[in-house]
């Protein structure tokens, strides 16, 4: 019956499929190779990176559910909690682009409700091939509507995110979606099944065909033909999920959940298997109670469907009546499907026959657990300025960098999302974190994601920490306090060592910064084989962080705010050119040691210019990331219409140096003349390092000896690389 | 003042046109489902919300204008009774025939969430005289289908009746319908009823009521309903 070709059409390898007889003491019947493929791709087992995963800090005094659940869940204070985590969706966002970016959005709104947390703000980070790719647009076009398509009818604001070209995503683009919810610290729900005897009920939409094997596609590389893939892609439906969230909110307030799963990856096998395996009990299911939007399906295809907008749950005794009316007045199925068991097993029942009797704890459990072989990646030399052969003049590299497409405005896509919806985005995208209202204020959530893969491939140590820091230091460049943080995985085949390599060096840095900065995981997700004909991608450990704002009315802003004040920036410049957006973009190289990052240093600048916010000194901040400080002077001075004047740099710097290295651990701040002396001992007393930079006025941005870059022409050629290169004109 | 908020499924800035009538009016308000065949009793404001009620399938509002709850809501306004349909609202009374015309997709196929300049074209309305005539605010616009369009006897009725209450424009304040952002007729973005007691509109004033947000232009229109009542 099962055949070695059966097995590896299931993605599982000659040696995992012993394990499996080797565990149940007989061959499988074709259902249970389902379940097993379903429960042990690398997508839902972690089979390559949980080893790694272990050494990440989860904890801390206000993380109430680290890793391991559908959310991480963090302590905001006056009893609330903020539950968020990002998840990708980038193999089937590669295969169709509209309906792939939309149910990962929707993926990852349904994980935070399920914990019993109300949306309230979701971000993407999106990296997409060279734009002169000939799939490069389509993508973009499809990726964007799909986002929009999707959380704008369900009524969520998309607030903020970031979007990467690079040719390395040629093949396969990466879309990770985020999102953060609210709720009541006290009224967390969980996956873990608690009770034997228990119904277990089916709500949502009903089950179909679509996405089977959806979980093992996006654990393989991709070949030619990747979008005979298609039909593994799941179909979207923002309609039932906004019914489903207002519907699980109010079975759950209504005291009626014991426990409850999303169906996501391998739908219902996984939900079912993690709920019962969780809560140390059985589970038995009768599929002919399925809701069902075909006829004829059969219990592998039930058992291995991810149609989207579905929940599991265990409903509290007696309160079925209650829960099923409250379900259907939002007109959505509701069927009793099963029930928990005290005997450990997970059974699957269809038309009078049992389909499946497997161990429920050991499907989780026994899954196989890698150590695969790696091999460090070989360390760069630091880049010396004085080697390079610069013929760019300082005004036109910064037009060409701002003009590019990395740095080049994304207004044309974040207009396509609704993130005003709700009434709370105080600050809205182009800033450095996006900051939204907890319920009437005074308190505010601020949020970012981040990573710079030039940097992980050319030292994932420091790369990883460096993803890190950035997304704490936007956080902190707003005035808030970081508190956790979530990671998207995205790597290659972890098979060669070389890639495996960079996942273990990432996963060292990240751990090692989120330890120092007291930052710590709260969940997370790991998406590998993002390969097509053999070549990976760039390898990019997105960071999504989430702080806290005490007072929105004290919320910094990266816009210049008036003329005549002082730029100053925080931190020290060397002028470190290894591995910048200026190499890459202008002399065409992605060579030499990233910057390093020191940690505690990052923290002493951050709290620093933390606590210059808090006590209104400072008028506008930015921190200084790739592209530099000019690029970062460029960016406040467009999002103001104020210009500059700014100093000859130091003599002992070489001045494109100074201008576009990105060492690490800096922040531009404007203070008023009054205020300039304070800041100054205040810096002196922390032992921050601080310089004034030039003064803020005029329409232009000056530097000595340099040709004027005048401010309009400069925004200009930002918001229109876009709009053009997507053949919309300039609306 | 009393006002009910209807609620279809898939409605989602309900919550966003309470909190404005809340704030800005201290008013008390009622949601209301829409399988509901009354309305509250001494109801004077009914709000139609934004969002996509019954996912936009079939054709925007289509489903929603059909909902139990709409009977009350047209007799409300026979009666005269206030009602403000922004945005998924305006769609659901262009569909209902409370108002004329018809929403279509974005001339350029793409949702549009931005600041928008709006001309107030008469402040002799209920929902509009707390504006100066001729005034230019900014609401923020949130839209895929905002593209009204109506035959051209029709427009022509409305122009000459003077019910284009709200009017794109550009930042020099004049109109230009050739770069009007959705591609909207005659740079139309909302109108009134012929008894000027029902408002259609596409951009969201309840988003634009707090300076920690944005702009506050959207106060006066909420203030200008709950004066008009008050008076009344």
């Amino acid at each position: 019956m099962i055949t070695p070709e059966l097995v590896a059409e299931h993605g599982l390898k000659p040696d995992e499929y012993e394990r499996i007889l080797k565990l149940i003491g007989r061959e499988p019947s074709f259902t249970e190779l389902g379940i097993f493929s379903a429960m042990w791709n690398e997508h839902c087992s972690y089979k390559s990176s949980r080893l790694h995963l272990r050494g990440l800090p989860t904890k801390a005094p206000w993380v109430i559910q680290g890793p391991g659940e559908n959310a991480g869940v963090i302590d905001i204070g006056d009893g609330l909690a903020a539950v968020f985590k990002m998840e990708s969706h980038n193999h089937p966002s590669y295969i169709e682009p509209y309906q792939g970016a939309g149910t990962g959005v929707g993926g990852i709104l349904r994980d935070v409700f399920t914990m019993g947390a109300r949306p309230i703000a979701a971000l993407n980070a999106l990296r997409f091939g060279d734009p002169a790719h000939p799939r490069t647009k389509h993508l973009v076009a499809g990726v964007v509507a799909g986002i929009g398509g999707y959380g704008n009818s369900f009524g969520v604001p998309t607030v903020g995110g970031l979007v990467g070209f690079h040719t390395r995503y040629d093949g396969n683009c990466l879309v990770n979606a985020m999102a953060v919810g609210l709720a009541d610290a006290d009224k967390i729900f969980y996956a873990k099944a608690t009770g034997v005897g228990l119904p277990v009920v089916y709500l949502g939409s009903k089950t179909g065909r679509d996405g089977i094997h959806g979980a093992s596609m996006a654990s393989a590389e991709f070949g030619e033909g990747a979008e005979e893939k298609r039909p593994t892609v799941q179909v979207g439906d923002p309609f039932a999920e906004k019914l489903l969230l207002e519907a699980c909110l109010e079975i759950m307030e209504a005291g009626c959940v014991v426990a409850i799963q999303d169906m996501g990856a391998a739908g219902l096998t996984c939900s079912a298997v993690e709920m019962g395996a969780k809560g140390d009990l059985g589970i038995e299911l009768d599929l002919d109670k399925l809701p069902c939007r075909e006829a004829g399906m059969s219990a592998y295809e039930m058992m291995l469907s991810e149609s989207q907008e579905r929940m599991l749950m265990v409903i509290a005794p007696g309160k079925e009546e209650q829960a099923e009316a409250i379900f259907r007045k939002w007109g959505l199925d509701f069927a009793i499907v099963g029930h928990t068991t005290d005997n450990l097993r997970f059974v699957v029942k269809h038309k009078g026959e049992v389909k499946a009797d497997l161990p429920i704890k050991e499907l989780g459990d026994e899954a196989p657990l890698y150590h695969r072989p790696w091999v460090e990646t070989p360390k760069q030399q630091r880049i010396d300025p004085a080697s390079l052969e610069i013929t760019a003049t300082i005004p036109g590299a910064l037009e060409r960098l701002i003009g590019s497409p990395d740095f080049a405005s994304k207004r044309w896509i974040w207009e396509q999302y609704d993130h005003l919806i709700l009434n709370n985005t105080v600050q809205r995208p182009g800033g450095d974190a996006a900051v939204v209202r907890v319920q009437d204020g005074p308190k505010g959530l601020a949020m970012a994601c981040d990573v710079t893969p030039r940097y992980c491939e050319a030292d994932p140590f420091e790369g990883g920490k460096q993803a890190v820091a950035e997304v704490w230091r936007n956080i902190t460049a707003v005035g808030a306090t970081p508190l956790a943080l979530t990671d998207n995985l995205n790597f290659g085949n972890p098979e060669k060592p070389e890639i495996m390599g960079q996942l273990v060096g990432c996963l060292r840095g990240i751990g090692a910064a989120a330890k120092d900065l007291d930052f710590p995981v709260v969940s997370g997700n790991v998406s590998l084989y993002n390969e097509t004909n053999g070549r990976g991608i760039l390898p990019t450990p997105t960071i999504g962080g989430v702080g806290v704002l005490a007072d929105i009315e004290k919320m910094a802003t990266l816009a210049f705010k008036d003329s005549g004040e002082i730029i100053l920036v925080v931190g020290e410049t060397t002028g470190w050119l290894g591995q910048s957006a200026f190499l890459s973009e202008i002399l065409d190289r992605e060579e030499g040691a990233p910057p390093p990052v020191d940690l505690a240093v990052e923290r002493k600048h951050g709290d620093f210019v933390r606590e210059l916010i808090a006590d209104g000194l400072v008028t506008a901040v930015h921190d200084v990331s790739d592209g530099g400080l000019l690029v970062a002077l460029a960016e406040m001075a467009m999002a103001s219409g104020i210009g500059a004047s700014l100093l000859a740099p130091p003599a002992d710097v070489n001045p494109h140096a100074f201008w576009f290295g990105e060492d690490q651990a800096r922040y531009l701040v404007t203070v008023t003349g009054g205020e300039k002396a304070t800041v100054f001992k205040r810096a002196e007393s922390a032992g921050v390092p601080i310089a004034k930079l030039g003064s803020t006025g005029g329409d232009k941005l000056t530097i000595p000896g340099e040709r004027p870059i005048v401010i309009d022409a400069l925004r200009e050629r930002s918001e229109s690389w876009l709009p053009i290169y997507m053949g919309a004109g300039m609306m | 003042m009393k006002a009910a908020v209807l609620l279809f499924p898939g409605s989602n800035r309900e919550g966003d046109v309470a909190h404005a009538l809340k704030t800005v009016t201290g008013t008390q308000l009622a949601i209301v489902w829409h399988a509901e065949t009354e309305l509250p009793a001494g109801t004077d404001l009914v709000v139609l919300p934004g969002g996509f009620s019954y996912g936009d399938y079939l054709r925007c509002g289509a489903i929603a204008a059909r909902a139990a709850i709409m009977e009350a809501v047209r007799a409300h306004a026979a009666r005269g009774g206030l009602v403000l349909g922004i945005c998924n609202g305006f769609q659901i009374l262009c569909e209902s025939g409370l108002l004329p015309g018809v929403l279509v997709r974005n001339a350029r196929l793409r949702f549009i969430c931005r600041e928008a300049l709006l001309k107030v074209e008469r402040n002799d309305t209920p929902f509009t005289r707390r504006y100066g005539k001729g005034a230019v605010v900014r609401f923020p616009v949130a839209h895929g289908e905002g593209n009204y369009t109506a035959d051209a006897e029709t427009l022509a009725r409305l122009e000459g009746d003077g019910r284009v209450v709200f009017r794109y424009v550009m930042a020099d304040g004049k109109r230009d319908d050739t770069q009007v952002l959705n591609g909207a007729a005659n740079s139309i973005a909302g109108i009134v009823s012929e008894k000027l007691n029902v408002l259609g509109l596409m951009p969201h004033p309840e988003n634009h009521v707090d300076p920690l947000i944005g702009p506050t232009d959207g106060r006066a229109l909420f203030e200008s309903i709950a004066g008009m009542l008050e008076k009344a």
